[in-house]
């Protein structure tokens, strides 16, 4: 792989507005994304994500910092003087064009033979499987075709970047799915580095290369699928992602010391020490005899079915509460029952010291 | 039947009223065209049916000369008021709100709400100072006096249309390598078409049915149609003003037509 970047930001700040109004929308990010990957940006409402998409694709100028393409600055570059493109959330599509003329309309712009237009965007029709559809105005179209367009018109001029935002989130349940295994599809064959971004957490695990998690204008961490949901750097980033439990702790010498007063074995403290928070995953958590050694003391609450796990609510000693996911016996009874004692123990390795 | 709160049209006498109105409305128009088929010369009294008035009005060389400046001064005027007005709801709606917008909206209104009157007297002694400077007496007068009326008409359509046009759309055009011009060329300026359309033929028929300051900007000689028909009536009064009107009767509806056609929400 190249050692370039396909993209980098570098301290990106963008600020909207002057003096006390004024909102960082993004804050100090720095991010390096690779050639040919899928990178995703995941955050909840508000964190910045399109900001982001709009200073790469040069809507928006950095109030400081700069934004790098392939190792070029392009922090000044107007958009279409960038080999970005972008599929739009509301497609915006050309309503006055049909769909092989949106599809051109990049290469048209650029001055392309109207041959090498043609043999391109009859190519991206057969990509997205439009054929059938090239002389349709886009009013014609469904929601989901409508997303295809969009996608083969950004994928025509066979841009460096593309960037998606939140693409799928006007469609269905049911289409959603779909377009995610023809998003990633498109994205292998044709190799162009995507930059997707969602506040979907299981669209973002399941077609991601790498993800970064973004929270007030921050990335708040970088990483694969698995990285982020089991080596979260923050409490932010381990609650977004998954379900977690988070236990009140301080350090002791290999492990820590819980409110209750159970030791727990940690091989890293995150190089911390004193009043620390601990991350444990529902499904990460066994039951076992209340008497067995190590075992922490808990109180079953109440007990939801969910098919083929149970979620089992229980409050350790001091009150907090935990929730430990339980593979569902056969006969669909967990054998337990509100109010009963049991033993509570993490798996070895899945206890984490988490930044508040 | 379930409440459906207040209706104007459950109203007793609402049928009648309503009818009433459409009378009014068009009672008038209806005569005015159907004795421009009197076979005799009264306006009031019907005499038989008959196209000899418009035979008359197409040979009277003055209805032809006045109905040839109103056209080419409704041409001129409404273009170049479409050309400023679609320059003006440009500048105005395409961008974030800006100190001075009302303002703004209020100077270009100006024509709408300023009594006709009062900018008729107001050109025409302006007119009769630049006359003096110049000695120019052409239709040049006629031509500005016409397009600054006309633009708030050009400009309500275009305005409104820009209004619901997706900005998203020119940043998509911008993402797709279209230069500034080529987003305006192939994006901006086909979807504004419409608009544009309609505000022209708007500011059209609104110059062609001037009367109050054409007849205080206009030289000697230069009659439009509907002065010349004013200046019949203090003559005498023929049917042959009502085949005149009915004749520009018939070019506004048309004009109209396309227009509502044009503005009616597509798809
Ligand atoms: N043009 C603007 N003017 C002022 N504030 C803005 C502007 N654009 C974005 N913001 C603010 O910047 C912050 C980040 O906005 P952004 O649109 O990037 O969020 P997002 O992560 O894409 O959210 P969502 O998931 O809702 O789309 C928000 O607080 C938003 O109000
Ligand atoms: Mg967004």
């Amino acid at each position: 792989m190249n050692a370039v970047n396909a993209v980098e930001a570098r301290n990106t700040v963008k600020a909207f507005g002057q003096g006390d109004s004024a909102v960082r929308a993004l804050d100090d990010v720095s991010v390096e994304i690779r050639k040919g990957e899928f990178f995703t940006l995941l955050g909840p409402s508000g964190c910045g994500k399109t900001t982001l998409l709009r200073l790469i694709a040069g809507f928006e100028m950095p109030t400081s910092g700069s934004i790098l393409l392939e190792g070029q600055d392009i922090t000044h570059l107007p958009p279409n003087r960038r080999p970005v493109n972008t599929v739009f959330q509301s497609y915006a599509l050309f309503p006055h064009l049909t769909v092989a003329q949106n599809i051109g309309f990049g290469l048209t712009m650029q001055g392309r033979p109207a041959r090498e237009v043609k043999e391109t965007t009859d190519r991206m029709l057969a990509l997205v499987k439009l054929e059938a559809m090239a002389g349709r105005k886009t009013s014609q179209l469904s929601g989901g075709q409508q997303q295809r367009v969009a996608l083969a018109r950004a994928l025509a001029p066979q841009p460096k970047v593309l960037l998606l935002d939140e693409p799928l989130s006007a469609l269905d349940l049911k289409l959603r799915k779909e377009m995610q295994i023809e998003l990633k599809r498109l994205q292998t064959e044709t190799g162009i580095t995507f930059v997707f971004v969602t506040h979907d957490q299981e669209e973002a695990l399941t077609m991601s290369d790498r993800i970064g998690v973004m929270s007030a204008g921050k990335l708040q961490q970088v990483g694969s699928a698995k990285d982020i949901y089991t080596r979260p750097v923050n409490r932010f980033v381990a609650s977004f992602i998954g379900e977690t439990n988070f236990l009140p702790a301080t350090t002791v010498p290999g492990g820590v010391r819980l409110a209750t007063g159970d030791v727990i074995e940690l091989a890293d403290q995150a190089g911390r020490s004193g009043a620390v928070t601990v991350t444990i995953r529902p499904e990460q958590l066994r039951l076992c005899d209340p008497a067995e050694a190590g075992a922490l003391a808990a109180t079953v609450r109440t007990l939801v079915y969910f098919g083929t796990d149970t979620h089992c609510h229980l409050e350790l000693a001091d009150g907090t509460e935990v929730v430990a996911r339980l593979q569902s016996p056969a006969d669909g009874e967990a054998g337990l029952a509100q109010g009963q004692r049991v033993g509570l123990r993490p798996v070895p390795g899945a206890a984490r010291v988490v930044e508040d | 039947m379930a409440e459906r709160g207040f209706q104007v049209a459950r109203l007793p006498g609402f049928a009648t009223t309503a009818v009433l109105v459409f009378i009014a409305l068009y009672l008038p128009i209806f005569t005015l065209v159907a004795y421009s088929f009197n076979a005799s010369q009264s306006v009031a009294v019907w005499g038989g049916f008959s196209f000899g008035w418009y035979e008359k009005a197409w040979a009277n060389t003055q209805v032809k000369e006045a109905t040839v400046r109103s056209l080419i001064i409704a041409v001129s005027a409404s273009g170049i008021a479409t050309t400023v007005a679609a320059l003006a709801a440009l500048g105005t709606t395409r961008r974030a709100r800006f100190k001075g917008q009302t303002a703004i909206y209020v100077m270009i209104n100006q024509p709408l709400m300023v009594p006709e009157i009062v900018t008729a007297v107001a050109l025409l002694i302006f007119f009769a100072q630049i006359k003096v400077a110049t000695g120019y007496q052409g239709l040049g007068y006629l031509i500005l006096a016409h397009s600054a009326f006309c633009i708030p008409f050009a400009y309500l359509p275009i305005r409104a249309r820009l209004e619901g046009m997706d900005l998203s759309l020119e940043t998509a055009a911008a993402d797709l390598y279209a230069s500034s011009w080529q987003t305006f060329r192939h994006v901006t300026l086909p979807l504004l078409l419409p608009g544009i359309i309609a505000g022209a033929m708007l500011a059209f028929v609104i110059s062609l049915d001037d009367v109050v300051i054409t007849e205080f900007v206009k030289s000697g000689g230069q009659d439009t149609l509907p002065t010349y028909m004013l200046g019949q009536l203090r003559r005498q009064l023929t049917p042959e003003i009502n085949a005149i009107s009915t004749g520009l009767l018939a070019l506004t509806v048309v004009l109209l037509t396309a227009f509502f056609l044009l503005t009616r929400k597509k798809e």
